[in-house]
């Protein structure tokens, strides 16, 4: 019987693959899997800050919402802020990695002293006086604000790519051979960038989820009655005593879904970066 | 000493990200107060009182002569008046400042002491049980959440077990200092004990690991005399690392335990649109990253021989 392929015997991969598929088939079908309407605050009899039990798996909050319902759906705005923000930071740092790298110079100069800025702030940090600048707080502005500072990273990666590439063979014939900048960084360069962007991306997911909960967290993300994970904790900490699943739980949420991004991270890297292979 | 030219170069190369810090954080702050004038002086100001504070501040001129006023008054350490305290900004986050390096001090302890312990012993069993345990162990903390960790911590330390105290400052005691310090060095632990064990790894496949096994040295002599060292390098670098995560967490580690640190302060000033203290602490916390990296990149200097040689020629 042949080997199994690569990926399929490494174990921190399939660990981290399956840990995000979950959390992305949870948070997809929260609509379907959720057994009551996260929003549905306790009737009369008042079932508010309820231990974990057969009607309510993970208990209720101090409004009595059933905190598993809670859960699957803030697992959307996780993964929404997670992939989506990563998505708008890959194609700007892309852009601006591959006009840096190729045409160097001082386009590269201007560029890579913006990018030094944006990285001599902590990040959490900056992000927080970015909010500030808003009227009031929201996921949206947790969105814009994680695309805004995010996109050095990926920026510098596709950089150095595209610094050793362009001097090697392939790329030179193609120039020799009439192709334009465009074609050139989009069909030559860039997919070959694909590896450590991915790896790097992949890191991305996992490190937006962990801001935009911890914004959350500190009130200046996620406003009720948008459901997120940082929020819940944050609520959960008033009842830390009393109460403490609803506390736990959406961190123990997060925690996994992190958890299995940075595997799948780790993963990617070794079964994609020779270098980097024992 | 031949030194004093690479620190002198490393030192100038920080002048223009300096300058861009500082240029961000204006803008910002310009944005966030739209009139900072009338934002000051409340909303029923005295037309004069407005027109001498604009005066004073520059702002009838335009934005560059705006920009090199503040960075003027910021050379003198004036960083405007806390809108909620009316009192200085600087003055303000001074307070705040030893509560914070308390407790990330504490942190990189933690994180060294238990990242290196564990990163060694990983080492030593390379390949074992253990070995992968202990790795799970520091990927564990690498994704765990530092508010949500800090919950926990609270939950079962303090109140379940009651061993120590839940949140605040006490009057400084350490035992309030365990747990927020526990709770900000575990993502960096978890750094710090890969590192460790893939240097270390490194280092002792390489000649003089044999020579000094073959000297009958034990594997721990062996361990602690050779390899550290020679793994010192890396750790440098990934304390310097940790330094980002030590500021991007102080804020939530404060909030979370209601420790009266800037990073706290920084929270609640947006929460209080108190913008001028909002900007000074981001301003703050980017030049003690920004100081701290250099003081990493000097380290190097003094360590490595290699990269000192190379800063000479």
């Amino acid at each position: 019987m042949p080997p199994a392929p690569r990926p399929l015997r490494h174990r921190g991969f399939l660990a981290g693959a399956a840990l995000v598929a979950l959390f992305a088939a949870a948070s997809l079908l929260a609509p379907v899997l959720a057994p009551e309407d996260p929003h549905a605050v306790a009737g009369g009899g008042g079932a508010t800050l309820e231990g974990p039990s057969v009607s309510h798996p993970l208990g209720t909050d101090a409004l009595g919402r059933d905190v598993l319902s809670r859960v699957l759906w803030g697992g959307r705005a996780s993964l929404a802020v997670g992939v989506g923000v990563e998505t708008l930071v890959v194609v700007l740092g892309c852009a601006i990695g591959l006009l840096a790298g190729y045409f160097g110079g001082p386009v590269d100069a201007a560029l890579m002293r913006v990018t030094d800025v944006v990285m001599a702030f902590p990040s959490l940090v900056l992000a927080i006086g970015l909010i500030a600048v808003f009227e009031r707080p929201g996921l949206d502005k947790v969105f814009i604000v994680l695309v805004a500072l995010g996109w050095t990273t990926i920026a510098r990666v596709v950089r150095g790519e595209v610094l050793s590439l362009k001097a090697r063979d392939f790329v030179q014939a193609a120039r020799a051979l009439g192709g334009g900048h465009r074609a050139i960084m989009l069909r030559h360069l860039l997919p070959n960038a694909v590896a450590p962007l991915l790896v790097a991306a992949t890191i991305g997911v996992g490190g937006n989820m962990v801001a935009e909960a911890g914004l959350s967290f500190l009130g200046l993300g996620a406003q009720s009655p948008t459901i997120s994970w940082g929020a819940m904790l944050a609520d959960g900490q008033t009842f830390l005593a009393t109460a403490p699943w609803v506390a736990v739980f959406p961190g123990a949420a997060l925690l996994l879904a992190v958890l299995g991004v940075n595997l799948l991270g780790d993963g990617l890297r070794d079964l994609l970066d020779p270098r980097l292979r024992a | 000493m031949g030194l004093l030219r690479p620190v002198f170069s490393r030192v100038v190369a920080l002048v223009p990200v300096v300058l861009g810090i500082t240029v961000l954080v204006f803008a910002l702050n310009a944005v966030a107060l739209g009139d900072p004038a009338r934002v000051a002086m409340g909303q029923r100001a005295d037309a004069a009182a407005l027109e001498r504070l604009r005066r004073e501040y520059a702002l009838d001129r335009s934005l560059p002569v705006q920009y090199a006023a503040w960075l003027g008054r910021l050379a003198r350490g004036d960083l405007g008046e806390s809108f909620r305290e009316q009192r200085p900004v600087g003055e303000v986050i001074v307070e705040r400042l030893p509560a914070t390096a308390r407790l990330a001090l504490a942190a990189t302890l933690i994180s060294i002491v238990l990242g290196v312990g564990i990163g060694a012993v990983a080492a030593v069993r390379a390949g074992s049980a253990l070995d992968h345990l202990l790795m799970g162990v520091a990927v564990l903390g690498i994704s765990t959440p530092v508010f949500w960790l800090g919950l926990m911590l609270q939950l079962v330390v303090a109140v379940r077990l009651g061993w120590l105290p839940v949140s605040g400052y006490g009057d400084g005691t350490l035992t309030h200092l365990i747990l927020p310090a526990f709770a900000l060095g575990a993502l960096h632990t978890g750094t710090v004990a890969r590192m460790t064990r893939s240097s270390l790894l490194e280092v002792v496949r390489q000649d003089f690991m044999a020579t000094a096994r073959a000297k009958g040295l034990s594997e721990w002599a062996v361990l602690g005399k050779h390899a550290l060292r020679n793994a010192a390098v890396p750790v440098v670098t990934v304390v310097g690392i940790g330094l980002a995560d030590l500021l991007v967490g102080a804020p939530l580690t404060e909030t979370v335990f209601a420790w009266p640190g800037v990073g706290r302060l920084l929270v609640a000033a947006v929460g209080q649109r108190d913008v001028p203290v909002v900007m000074g602490a981001v301003l703050v916390f980017a030049l003690v990253y920004v100081l701290g990296n250099l003081l990493v990149d000097l380290a190097y200097l003094v360590i490595d021989p290699r990269i000192r040689d190379a800063a000479r020629a």
